[in-house]
């Protein structure tokens, strides 16, 4: 079994350091410029009265943090599907999960649009929660076992079920436009009392990540032989739903879907360190933040003054590296 | 099995298929009937009857011949074009779950007539026969895309690896849908979501005749290529054996069910799963024949995309529901249940 602690403490304080980077260079991408003297000065002496330090305190700031929240989010929660599924191209994006979460919040915005973020977040859990019940469903009800293959297209199609009622909602509703925007997922919008409403979920649901994640080693070991080792496989599973749905339903909640980071995290994450989820979760966490700060900095600029939506960035990224896993692992798929 | 019951089995099946497409026929002159009652503009069955032998006030003619009634025959023939796509990427692909939504065919296409939108958004509405072109070169592209990498040397095209591509690459064409979807001010952007969600309005009978060679010369080819389907769902050692070059074969039937689906999205928009559905319940019905299940299927087909359109049309006074919103709330259960029930 490869196990490589080493490479481990690498990656998470490699990881430390990128973020920081990222996070600086992200606060001095913009339309406007911000040089890294004026972050240095604004988090030594805030001025309230200068505009580039109001910029980078209650724009810029919050915005690089959320997206390091949410990359670890999203990743862990990849993380977490792939072991409990064994399915190496579980993401919580593909799975619908996100999706799931995504229409609860919609409908909300759409007939509820002066609902306080700090309430929106729960019904966004609810529809994550309802979105990983229909995957066990789906698991549970299906003659003979439920290949990777099938999974995804199980998951494509919850995808394209919830899409289509969230679209009735939006015309419903007569917030298409405003709909579009949110649920391409971006990050632009996102403020200090979003950052602090979901960070506490986040680290909740990291720190179940955690504590589950030998537990997590043994199930993806396959299900008889963690039942063999005396674990229960059952609380194990639900425990990790709970997990992930925090994850997933705080990160929605706040910059909508965004997928394929769940997906390519966890692999990178596995070739550099094995196969033991003790160091693949806190180094998917550091990996998923790295890359959506990254990710998010391309948004900014790709297309200015436009802001790119983030989820669309990850799909062009995440697609191809889909296609390598499904033809890489072609044998086991079907 | 003796060759007399397995002679009786094929009359039966042909006298079964016959009794099941003039039932069908039957229903969908009912859907029919009541999708020209139903609308915006209530039009009782005696004004709509006297409308028809010329009688009917200036505003019933308009809406009934100009507005209701192209759109109808859209639904028909789109119907029919979806669901015989369906059957052939089925058939070729030896997988039952295959549909032109799920391959990411209607994404390319959708994408090239957002990309049309864009360049001349006066486009979209002035030339309906410019629409099936482009995206008869947009699914071509995705399918392409998808052809490529499904295919494995020495086994030629790889049937599960399809729908994994399919997936993907739908998922990419979506996204550089979206960025180029939010660059749109308000009302392109309303425009083209109706568009891509499978909305009818504003069908007129120049989109009919944009459509209906599509449709009249692909389907009679598919049809005549029967066989080749029965032989290619089945097995390719058997096609090999019988002397097709089945490579060969499975390219045009690729091109033909692409042009049908190409030129369905073009005109009505994303409309997904009646590739699916469609097949599946002739199959249950008639059989897995070609020669039995195509008319059953392009039928069937029919009868649900215009279902869709008349529920979309009367179920809310105020806004339009796009049909193919209707059609995926029918078709995604559908589907997750033939997911399940699949070993």
């Amino acid at each position: 079994m490869i196990y490589r602690p080493f490479v481990a403490t690498l990656v998470l304080f490699g990881g430390i350091l990128a973020i920081v980077a990222g996070i600086a260079v992200s606060i001095g991408t913009g339309p406007a410029g911000i040089s890294l003297w004026m972050i240095w000065d604004s988090i030594l002496h805030f001025d309230s009265i200068s505009e580039e330090h109001q910029i980078i305190q209650n724009l810029r700031l919050p915005r690089a943090l959320a997206g390091a929240l949410i990359g670890a989010s999203f990743a862990v929660a990849g993380a977490m599907m792939q072991g409990m599924t064994r399915n190496a191209l579980a993401d919580t994006g593909l799975l619908g999960i996100n999706a799931g979460s995504g229409l609860v919040v919609a409908i909300v915005i759409a007939f509820f649009p002066k609902l306080p973020f700090e309430y929106l977040i729960y019904f966004s859990f609810l529809g994550a929660g309802l979105g990983v019940l229909l995957i066990y469903a789906i698991a549970f009800f299906a003659r003979g076992a439920l290949t990777p293959l099938r999974l995804v297209l199980a998951g494509a199609v919850v995808g394209a079920l919830i899409k289509g009622a969230t679209q009735i909602i939006s015309l419903l509703s007569g917030t298409t436009y405003e709909l579009a925007f949110w649920s391409a997922g971006g990050i632009s919008a996102v403020e200090w009392f979003q950052v602090k409403i979901i960070s506490p979920w986040i680290l909740v649901g990291l720190f179940i990540a955690i504590l589950l994640s030998p537990k997590l080693t043994i199930l993806s070991l396959g299900e008889e032989v963690a039942t063999g080792l005396g674990q229960r496989t059952r609380l194990i599973k639900a425990v990790s739903g709970i997990a992930v749905l925090l994850l997933v339903g705080a990160a929605v909640a706040a910059v909508g879907g965004v997928g394929f980071v769940g997906l390519i995290i966890p692999h990178i994450v596995r070739f550099l360190v094995g196969v033991d989820y003790r160091l693949i979760i806190p180094c998917s966490a550091m990996l998923g933040a790295v890359l959506v700060v990254f990710a998010d900095i391309g948004a900014k600029l790709i297309n200015m003054p436009y802001e790119t939506p983030l989820g669309s960035i990850m799909a062009v990224i995440g697609v191809p590296f889909f296609l390598y896993l499904a033809r890489k692992e072609n044998r086991q798929l079907l | 099995m003796n060759v007399q019951s397995f002679n009786e089995i094929h009359r039966l099946r042909k006298k079964n298929s016959i009794k099941v497409i003039s039932i069908l026929t039957f229903l969908l002159l009912g859907i029919f009937l009541i999708s020209l009652n139903s609308g915006a503009m209530r039009l009782n069955p005696v004004g709509v009857w006297s409308t028809i032998m010329g009688e009917g006030t200036f505003k019933q003619e308009t809406v009934l011949f100009r507005l209701r009634l192209p759109r109808m025959v859209i639904a028909v023939l789109i119907g029919a074009g979806l669901a015989i796509s369906g059957a052939v990427l089925q058939g070729i692909s030896k997988n039952g779950l295959a549909d032109p939504g799920i391959l990411g065919i209607n994404s390319g296409a959708s994408l090239v007539v957002l990309i049309m939108v864009i360049a001349a958004p006066s486009t979209l509405f002035a030339n309906p026969f410019v629409l099936p072109i482009g995206a008869l070169c947009g699914s071509c592209f995705s399918a392409f895309l998808i052809y490529v990498m499904s295919y494995k040397k020495g086994h030629g095209l790889m049937p599960t690896r399809m729908l994994l591509v399919g997936i993907a690459v739908a998922a990419a064409l979506s996204a550089v849908s979206v960025i180029l979807t939010l660059r749109l001010n308000p009302t392109e952007f309303d425009m083209v979501f109706e568009f891509s969600l499978g909305s009818l309005y504003g069908g007129n009978w120049d989109y009919v005749l944009a459509l209906l060679p599509w449709i009249c010369i692909i389907i009679p080819f598919v049809y005549y290529k029967s066989h080749i389907l029965n032989i290619l769902s089945l097995n390719d050692s058997t096609g090999i054996a019988l002397g097709y070059s089945l490579e060969k074969e499975k390219i045009y039937l690729l091109l033909a069910a692409l042009g049908l689906a190409a030129s369905s999205v073009a005109i009505g928009g994303g409309i997904g799963f009646v590739g699916l559905m469609a097949p599946h319940i002739a199959r249950k019905l008639v059989g897995p024949k070609h020669q039995y299940m195509l008319p059953v299927a392009a039928l069937l087909g029919s009868l649900l995309v215009l279902a869709g359109d008349t529920i979309a049309r009367s179920i809310l006074s105020n806004t339009e529901l796009p049909a193919g919103v209707v059609v995926s709330m029918l078709g995604a259960p559908y589907f997750l249940y033939l997911l399940i029930k699949s070993k």
